[in-house]
């Protein structure tokens, strides 16, 4: 991990987010100590370690989505592509268009799989200026072609998005992210929810969309975790305990908290 | 092994006990109600006709219809609706959509609460000394409208901000993830699916300002008036307001006729639930989350 300053928006192209020591409090209890974290662009990241480890908190740091709940404190920085994230300049849309966060239970709207998919374009764009019909089907196509759902959903985009499967939720939830271009999407534990058909499925999504996007995952599945990133982050206690990439942590972990982890003596 | 010992058979019994005694408590508590529909259809349906629902009282009220009452009932309704939706909704819209948790949001939660306990006859005094006099609309529909308006007002921001919290947070988090503000989540999400609720606490609004009488009476409603209201300044008759003066103040009025009036003004409210709990089955059913 990098531990020399970022001083401008030029440094180290290949960090999408940089994280540095990063503190976080909800009210007196302290969640996040000291971390310091670098995710390269264009790569699956995976956040794994124990329930109540941070990671979650982590990745709600990063969207800022944290700070709705009032009694957040926070220190240190954040910074995606060299900008930071907790400057008081940073305009909270703009910052969730660039971050695509995915939650543990699918929440698609309860709207039709075309307006589902069309809802992030239709909220930053003003409405005298929204795209044509021929614009937003090609936005549609193009959106659920990307989740692999197109061959399944074509027929039935007026279908309401929450009447589909959970695995095709999931997947409409990853598409509808898409058309507003985020570079990086956030997935809080992705698959907790899907039986494992889905989960494959999704797993195989994720795959496919690493390299146009960078992608953070938490999950509490180390199988999970092992096949589908290619670095993995072992938390514990609110701190980062061993950060390589994947094959090798599970291989060869080089802290005896994560072998332990990993082995499944506690967790 | 399996035989009941005489506990059980004891625990059986008292368990039978006082499954009837709910059962009866029930019973009791549809008997008022089923008396009252069936005292009114027996002694005021006779009364009941064309003639009686649309033309003028006659003779002191003791002959002819009730029309001047049934339509200043709806203006009243009508009226207190345009003054009570928008300004319960934007208030339910602030507390549960925007409003953080802290005091004023506790005091204002309480100010609600109280307000909905506040007797409707302080309401008409209220209604009385703020719009009649200090606002100078005198004793019109707008007054006694504004005051039904006031103590409805609790009704329809409870009920508002109950629908809206049943829509559940995911959707919300969803929008704001996107980037979308809240405003955008209230106009695009929350509000088409708490629409439903809305609307069913606004009929039961409707229903429970068509009986009031206290609060009208001193702030727009007139015993009686021969013809029926041109805008909302005039003094209008109320039904409620005619069942009272018919039954206790003129003399010699036939027995069928506070009946009948009885019974229109219980239909009017009983049609009104009915939308509304038709209304309410309807689009629960509709739903799928």
């Amino acid at each position: 991990m990098s531990a020399e300053p970022v001083t401008s928006d030029t440094a180290d192209a290949s960090a999408a987010i940089l994280v540095e020591k990063l503190n976080l409090w909800y009210g007196d209890f302290q969640a996040l100590l000291d971390v310091d974290l670098r995710v390269r662009a264009g790569a699956i990241t995976s956040l794994i370690g124990p329930s109540g480890c941070g990671k979650t908190t982590l990745l709600r740091s990063i969207n800022r989505i944290n700070e709705r709940l009032g009694y957040v404190r926070t220190t240190g920085s954040i910074r995606l592509w060299g900008l930071d994230v907790l400057d008081p300049s940073v305009e909270l849309a703009q910052l969730r268009k660039q971050v695509g966060m995915v939650f543990q239970r699918p929440n698609p709207l309860p709207l039709s799989v075309r307006d589902n998919v069309l809802f992030g374009t239709r909220v930053h764009l003003p409405d005298g200026r929204l795209p044509k019909k021929a614009e937003s089907d090609r936005i549609v196509e193009e959106a659920l072609r990307e989740v692999l759902l197109w061959d399944e959903l074509k027929d039935s985009l007026d279908r309401r998005g929450t009447e589909l499967s959970l695995e095709q939720q999931q997947k409409l939830c990853i598409a509808r992210l898409l058309p507003v271009k985020p570079r990086l999407l956030l997935m809080d534990e992705p698959c907790s929810a899907l039986d494992p058909a889905g989960t494959e499925a999704v797993e195989e999504l994720i795959w496919k969309l690493r390299g146009d996007y960078t992608i953070l995952i938490v999950t509490h599945n180390m199988a999970q975790a092992r096949r589908a990133s290619e670095e993995c982050v072992f938390m514990l206690l609110g701190e980062i305990i061993e950060h390589s990439d994947t094959a090798s942590m599970f291989l060869n972990p080089a802290n005896s908290q994560t072998a332990a982890y990993i082995e499944g003596r506690y967790g | 092994m399996f035989e009941a010992t005489a506990q059980n058979r004891n625990n059986r019994k008292v368990e039978g006990l006082f499954r009837l005694l709910f059962l009866w408590m029930t019973c009791m508590l549809i008997l008022p109600v089923a008396l009252i529909l069936g005292v009114l259809v027996y002694r005021g349906g006779p009364a009941i006709s064309w003639e009686f629902l649309f033309t003028q009282p006659l003779n002191n009220m003791t002959a002819g219809g009730i029309l001047p009452a049934l339509v200043g009932t709806v203006w009243l309704v009508v009226v207190a609706l345009i003054a009570s939706v928008p300004v319960g909704v934007a208030a339910a819209l602030y507390l549960s959509e925007y409003a953080p948790d802290n005091r004023l949001t506790r005091a204002i939660n309480l100010a609600i609460i109280n307000l909905a306990g506040v007797p409707s006859i302080v309401h008409a005094l209220f209604g009385l000394g703020a719009f009649v006099i200090f606002f100078r609309f005198g004793t019109s529909i707008l007054a006694a409208s504004l005051t039904l308006a006031v103590m409805t007002l609790p009704v329809v921001i409870v009920a508002t901000r109950e629908s809206l919290q049943t829509v559940p947070l995911a959707f919300r988090e969803a929008c704001w993830n996107m980037g979308a503000t809240r405003w955008q989540t209230i106009r695009k999400i929350v509000l088409p699916n708490a629409i439903s609720g809305i609307l069913t606490g606004v009929i039961l609004e409707v229903s429970r300002t068509s009986g009031e009488t206290a609060p009208i009476m001193f702030t727009g409603a007139a015993a009686f008036i021969p013809f029926l209201p041109q805008g909302v300044l005039d003094q209008t008759m109320a039904m409620s307001l005619h069942l009272f003066v018919i039954s206790t103040q003129v003399p010699d009025v036939p027995e069928h006729m506070p009946f009948g009036v009885a019974l229109v003004l219980i239909s009017m409210v009983l049609a009104m639930n009915g939308i509304s709990i038709a209304f309410r089955v309807y689009l629960r059913g509709r739903k799928k989350w």
